[in-house]
């Protein structure tokens, strides 16, 4: 099915299931420790062994030896691949960083060889057995100097009336450089497989990953064998972030181990491989320039950022993207520069670009509403727009932030906010109050599903994943709306490249893509069940199917055998011509300790537009949990680079602060009852990256309103304002 | 993790005499310092001695009024005792600043007090680290190197780790004595000033215990009275240690006592600066600090430690 113009009204519009809050539907699974998450899958295949990786402990270089004669005869082991007993493996067209073959050293914690053993304790420590030599070479592991050798240089990758001239003759201008840190996912499960390659044939991977089709598809280029005889579990996932987009070394490891071991071997990364082997969201540099009359109308914007990527490509860290569709404006500038350092591979976290960008940019905004003397709300109003500002034919195909703004001030009570920056206090608790604009893209991807009816019962199967996010609930509700079931008689089965290829989870495509998908089967269905019954007039409420004047129920259609239908939802390129995305205000506001600069956040709001809220009690929690990974991203989160040693030091949960219980506050999210008939049938959009983006501005505005301090370089720690607050207090 | 092997103590004499009988033995209590240690091939010792069957899990009042308390009491205990929670406040509150409530429950105090620092480079084997591997260098101060975590007094040129430990600190800002058996079976007393070592050349000696040494008790002198307060100073709001925390306790008269964590390799207090408590926190600082020598990334660590000071004084 092709989703070719805007849908008009639909039975979406008059829904039972769909867009009802419901509970997770695997949830029991999940609070009964029964889901099956990859690492603990003992059932999926016998005499599994377990494998453990070594990783490269120099940043760049290359491996001149390994002895690894103790490991091999260590107690328990079964077999030890090493980087040098391989060519170096093929990189699929999803990854960058070679995972695995060949003497090359790129980055500190890259996997060079993977001992397989009996049980964990004899893996780990026979590959501390494993003795290395390296020849290092030097490495360039600094944004810094690169960015300032690069800023200024090369052509603009966006440009639109006369920017110069705009700034030199405004009334108001702005001219400030933000700086963004290194971030890790730091899911809580980590990278995960059991592999069973045994026979050097055919290969079934059960592991953690957010996209089966692309997993299957890296692991025949990495291995250069057939996508025929490569087979791809993963129905659960805890957590991913982009983490888990791409193919890592983790199935990697445990497919070469079981190869050489001739038997299953399952593996996981040691927490402290995911933030050098694994891959990361680059830190970024923006210098950030407007322009504005008195009247608070936004004349000019210059962006020009750099972040860094590994040799190859990957980054998907642009904050500039954003700059060109958000805000009103006739004169506009952006840059970007990808820089190239011997870093660990950058890659997408949740919402690439988009995330970092609006770190920067919606302090710029509130630094610019201050210069115009303006509520920093109103100035956003005023500067909005229907239609994107480079490209005026283009108009948004539903944008309600300025709704967003005006909700969320009203329900914050924004109006009462603390006005003069260091002006309200609680005890030793400087209190202040920030807000800030978001903007996500609305993408969506080809998705297909088979529906399965069988005595009344419907099975929905595609290889989509549900990363936490709550895909399972979403896809059954669209399942039970479209046949006219109650939830209870849906299955859904997921996560399997057995299944029909799915969109998969990430860049905010998931729920609006895999829905579509699962609709375009039903409707499938729904055909074949009209044909059968020889009309076209079909209706399907109340478990029946009513044709004309007769009710028959499901059950009995689909007594003696199943009725199967499958298809694709694919997205006509109306979508081109449109901008598609989901806007959000966030309002904050934290305390500030007048002695110790500690920031605590005490409330925040959210206030989203992203069409048709399919099941709220995923959204929100999406949000919420979006709106917490900012709160870490604003106060703590820091991958910290050793300079002359080129690696994230920081490489555990006690070294990489993300927030906890204790300084999460009280969250409320309001959704705004739009629709978006251009995204799919559904009208519903993505939440899960609209969460995090803006966020951790507000709190960055806040912190200044509260203190007075302003602090353009994350995380905005105690040290950056210590010594910029009043001697007494 | 390397093989070892196990056995369980039932009493302090045998474990002592066990421990410095079996090469390489090392006692576990809570295990929730030294397992994670021992994953990491940080710590490689070749027999563990599990002394939660000594029977050192008790609290008791002692004769001259103060407190007992076995070393084997968990950390969740000693906060949540009656006569803590009266006497010695800033005990309860430096420990429920520290961890997390099921790391309390198996954290005891003996083991609380060995624990070992937190410095990043310690944690990975790779680097070079005076404190894991004598001789092979010290990552953290190499320029560039990241060290905002670490020490800033008491530090040397071969380490400049800090003691983690919250409970420490106020035992220390209460005068506390460690009581410990040696393997001769003799009962020695240790005040907790003179407990841990500074670095100066031997950074891997952290205490003054000696090989086989058990701890078997902390003794809290008689109450000291006075307004008691801990404040730990951290990026997120629990479950970090601390960048400074600040043990103090404080008399009517404007005399009392400071303690101070996260800054040096044990907790850092000194008579002369307690003197100067009458004259506000930049004078107790002056003293306390004197002579710090702070990487460029914890300088802030100074002014935080004054601030912060000032902060309890004013009455927080
Ligand atoms: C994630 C995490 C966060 C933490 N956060 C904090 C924090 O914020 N603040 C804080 O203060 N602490 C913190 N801790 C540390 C925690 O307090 C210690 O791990 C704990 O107190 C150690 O006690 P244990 O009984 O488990 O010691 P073990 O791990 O059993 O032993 C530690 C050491 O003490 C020795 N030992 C134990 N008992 C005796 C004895 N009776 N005599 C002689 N030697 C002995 C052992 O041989 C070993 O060397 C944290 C720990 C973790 C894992
Ligand atoms: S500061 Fe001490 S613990 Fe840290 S690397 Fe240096 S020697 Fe090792």
């Amino acid at each position: 099915m092709k989703f070719e113009e805007p849908t008009s009204d639909n039975l979406f519009d008059r829904a039972m299931v769909i867009g009802k809050a419901t509970p997770r539907i695997d949830g029991p699974l999940k609070v009964s420790g029964q889901a099956p998450y990859a690492y603990e899958r003992h059932d999926v295949v016998e005499d599994q062994l377990v494998g453990y990786p070594l990783g490269a402990t120099i940043g760049r270089g290359r491996i001149t030896a390994m002895d690894t004669e103790a490991a091999r005869n260590a107690p328990g082991v079964a077999a030890v691949v090493t980087t040098l007993d391989i060519d170096p493996l093929e990189i699929s067209s999803f990854n960058n960083a070679r995972l695995f073959g060949g003497n090359e050293v790129r980055h500190y914690h890259q996997a060079i060889a993977v001992v397989v053993a009996e049980t964990l304790e004899q893996a780990r420590h026979a590959a501390e057995m494993i003795d290395v030599t390296y020849e290092e070479e030097e490495g360039n592991f600094d944004l810094e100097k690169a960015w300032q050798n690069g800023l200024g240089t090369d052509e603009a990758d966006a440009e639109t009336g006369n920017v110069d001239e705009a700034f030199a003759s405004a009334e108001v201008t702005l001219d400030e450089t933000y700086r963004t840190p290194d971030q890790s996912h730091a899911m809580m499960e980590p990278h995960s497989s059991i592999a069973d390659w045994s026979d050097g044939e055919n290969m079934t991977v059960w592991t953690s990953s957010q996209m089966i089709a692309w997993a299957r598809k890296s692991l025949a280029e990495t291995f250069d064998i057939d996508e025929d005889r490569i087979r791809v579990e993963s129905p659960f996932v805890g957590g991913g972030f982009g983490a888990k987009l791409f193919l890592r070394s983790d199935a990697v490891l445990a497919a070469l181990g079981s190869r050489a071991a001739q038997r299953p071997v399952k593996l996981t990364l040691p927490r402290p491989f995911i933030f050098n082997n694994a891959t990361h969201r680059s830190a970024t540099i923006q210098r950030i320039r407007l322009a504005a009359g008195q009247d608070g109308r936004l004349t000019a914007i210059e962006h020009e950022a750099a972040a860094h990527e590994f040799e190859g490509g990957g980054n998907e860290e642009n904050p500039t993207n954003l700059t060109k569709l958000f805000y009103a404006g006739a004169n506009r500038r952006v840059k970007h520069h990808d820089v190239v350092l011997d870093l660990p591979e950058s890659s997408s976290m949740r919402a690439p670009g988009e995330a970092s960008g609006l770190m920067a940019f919606e302090i710029a905004m509130d630094e610019m509403a201050e210069k115009l003397g303006m509520d920093p709300v109103e100035f956003r109003i005023l500067n909005d727009t229907q239609v994107d500002p480079m490209n005026p034919d283009v108009p948004f195909s539903d944008r309600n932030f300025v709704d967003c703004l005006k909700v969320g001030a009203e329900r914050f009570g924004w109006s009462d906010r603390n006005r003069k920056p260091g002006d309200t206090r609680d005890g030793l608790w400087m209190v202040g109050h920030g807000m800030a604009g978001a903007y996500r893209g609305a993408p969506t991807l080809t998705s297909g599903a088979r529906v399965r009816l069988e005595r009344g019962h419907l099975t929905v199967e595609t290889d989509m994943t549900d990363i936490g996010t709550g895909s399972y609930t979403i896809l059954a509700q669209t399942g039970a709306e479209m046949l006219g079931l109650p939830l209870e008689q849906v299955t859904v089965k997921l996560g399997d490249s057995r299944f029909p290829a799915s969109s998969g989870s990430g860049g905010q495509f998931g729920a609006a893509s895999s829905t579509a998908g699962v609709y375009a089967a039903c409707v499938a269905l729904r055909e074949e069940i009209a044909r059968r019954l020889e009309t076209d007039d079909v209706r399907f409420e109340d478990g029946n199917v009513i044709a004309g004047n007769k009710a028959i129920p499901l059950e009995e259609i689909s007594a003696d055998a199943e009725i199967t239908a499958e298809d694709t939802m694919e997205f006509g390129d109306f979508q081109d011509d449109l901008e598609i995305g989901t806007f959000a205000a966030h309002f904050v506001e934290v305390g500030v300790h007048a002695a110790t600069a500690e920031v605590r956040v005490r409330r925040m709001l959210a206030v989203c537009d992203a069409g048709r809220i399919l099941n709220p009690v995923t959204a929100r929690s999406q949000v919420i949990g979006g709106m917490t990974m900012a709160l870490g991203a604003a106060l703590s989160e820091q991958l910290a680079v050793d300079k002359p040693r080129g690696y994230f030091v920081n490489h555990d949960l006690a070294g990489y602060e993300v927030a906890v219980h204790a300084d999460v506050p009280d969250q409320e999210v309001i959704f705004l009852d739009t629709l978006d008939p251009a995204i799919s049938p559904l009208k519903a959009k993505g939440v899960g990256e609209l969460g995090i983006c803006g966020v951790a501005a507000a709190i960055a505005n806040a912190t200044y309103n509260a203190t007075g301090i302003r602090v353009r370089d994350y995380p905005i720690t105690l040290d950056k304002m210590l010594d910029r607050l009043p001697e007494t207090f | 993790m390397r093989p070892f092997t196990y056995e369980r103590a039932l009493d302090p004499v045998s474990a002592a005499a066990r421990a410095a009988e079996v090469p390489g033995a090392r006692f576990i209590a809570g295990g929730t310092n030294l397992i994670d240690l021992m994953k990491l091939e940080i710590e490689t010792p070749d027999h563990l001695i599990d002394v939660n069957g000594t029977g050192l899990d008790e609290i008791t009042v002692t004769e001259d009024g103060g407190l007992r308390i076995g070393a084997l009491v968990s950390n969740t205990d000693l906060a949540d005792h009656d006569v803590v929670r009266r006497d010695y406040p800033v005990l309860t509150r430096a420990l429920v600043a520290g961890a997390s409530g099921q790391l309390r429950n198996k954290a005891t105090t003996g083991g609380n007090l060995l624990q070992r620092t937190r410095c990043p480079y310690f944690y990975d084997t790779a680097q070079p680290c005076n404190k894991r591997a004598q001789g092979s260098g010290c990552a953290a101060l190499s320029p560039g190197a990241h060290s905002r975590q670490l020490g800033i007094i008491g530090v040397s040129d071969a380490c400049i780790a800090q003691h983690p430990s919250d409970m420490a600190v106020a035992l220390r800002v209460l005068d506390a004595v460690v009581e410990t058996m040696t393997p001769a079976g003799d009962i020695r007393l240790i005040p907790l000033k003179d407990f841990h070592c500074l670095p100066g050349s031997t950074p891997e000696k952290e205490s003054v215990l000696m090989d086989g040494e058990i701890i078997t008790a902390v003794y809290l002198p008689p109450p000291v009275g006075g307004k008691q307060a801990y404040h730990k100073v951290r990026d997120r709001a629990s479950y970090a240690f601390a960048l400074v925390s600040v043990a103090l306790i404080r008399h009517p008269d404007g005399s009392g006592r400071v303690a101070l964590g996260g800054v040096a390799p044990k907790p850092w207090a000194m008579d002369e600066a307690d003197a100067e408590l009458p004259n506000g926190a930049k004078a107790v600082m002056a003293k306390l600090l004197e002579g710090a020598r702070p990487t460029e990334e914890n300088a802030f660590k100074i002014r935080l430690a004054e601030r912060t000071l000032a902060a309890m004084l004013a009455g927080e």
